[in-house]
């Protein structure tokens, strides 16, 4: 295990009764990496990446993130990752202004710091005239940027992102793409799970899921060139055939 | 300690940017004590009465006078046959027909004994009843007039007297009532609704991500509605002293701790609710129908527990409400002090113990 690894995940396998939600995966993501998190709906990506920020339990298997043990140091992991969900991550009868305040809070940032960090942010995504706005009146596309932004206010090291970009049209997610590459080059790393192909080749690398199990794992590249196809789409199609 | 401040804080937006959550906060208490204190009430006034009397003699018009100068009825009508009397009844205003048999006061003197026929509407029972019986102590006490000065052999008194409130002033029965219910629905169905709110929106799994942990979550949803549950409970006690006039003869301070206890206990059962139910919808479902109508029917509020029938009394026992109800009577109108309701006491502070370890519990098999 190198020390630049930020998430390590070894056998790791959710049951529900019978059902094995996730089934024996393992892999690891490296610092300042933007992992692709991918599979059909039903396919577990959710469940892992749950076990992942603690708050569900793993059956079998282990999983450090950012050096913590996710069942031994739980509240170490906490500190140190962002989370946004793929539903909406804030509160909409606040303003912009009153989410970064609470959110900045219950992280324990001082008062100081928040106002630092939220005239920062509020300069950074041009938010001048909205800042005092509630959250619910912006636009789905602002939501989820500023939803990003504040998932990020604590300096996490790593920032989970379940569907970020569901339902938000394409200008809208490319420009949320350009702020996770920034994020990623000041050496977060990105764990981001969606189900659009095309975003999958924005990835470094990119693990695909079937049924509970990881059934490819690979640059886009070379998982193209694996399947002998031409984009991503075609590749997830292929697996999912070979597998049923 | 500013973790908790920002999210107490956060609270308050959320109640007071809802228009619906802050009506049922604050409107509805006022509305609630204001009906029940006014319109809804067991004493009668000016009740319609219609007089059929065959005799028409010396003593059946002294009765009449004396309903009619009573503030309990108006006399409005003079019927002559037993035909007419049904009639008189369908028309609806007329509530009572007094019949007075012929030669009402013949009899009276000759054979001691005269008869007078009271027909009262029973298609409500309540009402009916206290006519009845308004009538017959108007009856007895000219009965007793015309007795003075006689030497009756044998002769029984009631002398009855209404402790605690001795007007009867149904306000007094129901202030402790209302308070009960609006404390459970304020406490138990706000919390529940809120914090399967933040279910429901997912915001709920963004607090669990963070390095708050699972109590302090909900201990900061929990928090604002006990202060607000607080100001409502001081709101109707001061409605009840200055509107209705009703005396708070017991120690305030121990009104208080008690309404916060019973505060706790309904918090208590809300977070229980939110533990048991995915969205707002069956929180509220849940909260009315769990919490509610045992709070209404079998807490003792209107329906007396000692004439239910067995079963039904056994469950009340479980109702917290029932045990709140007892205390606020007896510090509110018997003026006892802890020494009297610490039974009570100590059932409510069982009941919230017993309700928190399970929703603890409860909490805990959620987040696996």
């Amino acid at each position: 295990m190198t020390k630049d690894n930020m998430i390590q995940v070894q056998n790791l396998t959710k049951m529900f009764g019978d059902f094995t939600a996730v089934n024996n995966i393992s892999f690891e993501v490296e610092k300042g990496e933007v992992f692709g998190f991918l599979g059909a709906n039903g396919a577990g990506k959710t469940t892992a990446m749950k076990m992942l920020i603690g708050i569900s339990k793993p059956t079998h298997g282990a999983a450090t993130v950012a050096g913590y043990n996710v069942l031994t140091e739980a509240e170490q992991v906490k500190r140190n990752i962002g989370y946004m969900s793929q539903r909406f991550s804030l509160y909409n009868d606040l303003t912009i202004k009153e989410n970064i305040v609470f959110f900045g809070g219950i992280y324990g940032l001082s008062s100081a710091d928040i106002k630092e960090k939220s005239q920062a942010m509020i300069n950074e995504l041009g938010l001048h005239d909205m800042a005092d706005s509630l959250v619910g009146s912006l636009p789905l596309g602002w939501k989820q940027k500023v939803a990003f932004s504040v998932a990020l206010l604590h300096n996490p090291k790593i920032v989970f992102l379940d569907e970020p970009t569901g339902g938000v049209d394409p200008i809208t997610r490319r420009q949320f793409w350009e702020m996770i590459y920034m994020e990623a080059n000041r050496g977060v790393t990105i764990f981001v799970t969606t189900h659009y192909m095309d975003e999958a080749e924005y990835c470094d690398r990119v693990s695909i899921m079937v049924a509970g199990k990881i059934e490819a794992l690979d640059t886009p590249k070379n998982l193209k060139r694996q399947f002998q196809v031409d984009s991503m789409n075609q590749v997830f199609l292929k697996l999912a055939r070979n597998i049923e | 300690m500013n973790r908790f401040i920002g999210f107490i804080k956060k609270e308050f937006y959320h109640i007071l940017r809802d228009r619906r959550s802050l009506f049922i906060l604050f409107g509805m208490p006022i509305v609630q004590v204001m009906l029940f204190g006014f319109a809804i009430t067991n004493e009668i006034n000016n009740v319609d009465i219609a007089i059929l009397d065959h005799s028409k003699d010396v003593n059946t018009k002294e009765i009449i006078n004396k309903i009619a100068t009573s503030k309990y009825f108006s006399i409005k009508g003079f019927i002559s046959h037993e035909d007419e009397i049904e009639s008189t009844f369908k028309k609806g205003k007329i509530k009572a027909v007094l019949n007075f048999e012929k030669d009402f006061g013949k009899n009276l003197v000759t054979q001691k004994k005269a008869t007078v026929q009271i027909l009262t509407d029973a298609t409500d029972p309540n009402t009916a009843n206290t006519i009845s019986n308004y009538v017959g102590s108007i009856l007895q006490n000219y009965q007793q007039e015309l007795n003075k000065g006689l030497n009756m052999p044998y002769q029984i008194v009631p002398k009855t007297r209404m402790v605690f409130n001795p007007e009867l002033k149904s306000v007094y029965m129901f202030v402790p009532g209302v308070m009960t219910i609006i404390l459970m629905l304020v406490s138990a169905m706000m919390t529940s609704i809120s914090i399967t709110k933040e279910k429901e929106l997912g915001t709920m799994e963004i607090l669990l991500v963070s390095p708050l942990n699972p109590i302090q979550v909900i201990v900061g949803k929990v928090v604002p509605y006990i202060l607000l549950s607080i100001i409502n409970a001081a709101v109707i006690i001061l409605l009840s002293i200055f509107v209705f006039k009703m005396p708070v003869q017991g120690s305030l301070f121990l009104l208080g701790a008690e309404s916060t206890l019973f505060i706790v206990n309904a918090l208590s059962l809300g977070i229980l609710i939110s533990t048991i139910s995915s969205t707002q919808q069956t929180a509220m479902m849940i909260s009315l129908m769990g919490l509610m109508l045992p709070v209404i029917l079998l807490s003792g509020f209107i329906f007396p527990i000692s004439s239910m029938p067995l079963p039904l009394q056994l469950i009340s026992n479980i109702i917290p409400a029932k045990w709140f109800i007892m205390i606020l009577k007896g510090i509110m109108l018997k003026g006892v002090g802890l020494a009297y309701v610490w039974k009570e006491t100590l059932i409510l502070i069982g009941m919230t113990i017993f309700f928190i370890a399970l929703s603890v519990k409860k909490y805990k098999i959620r987040l696996e």
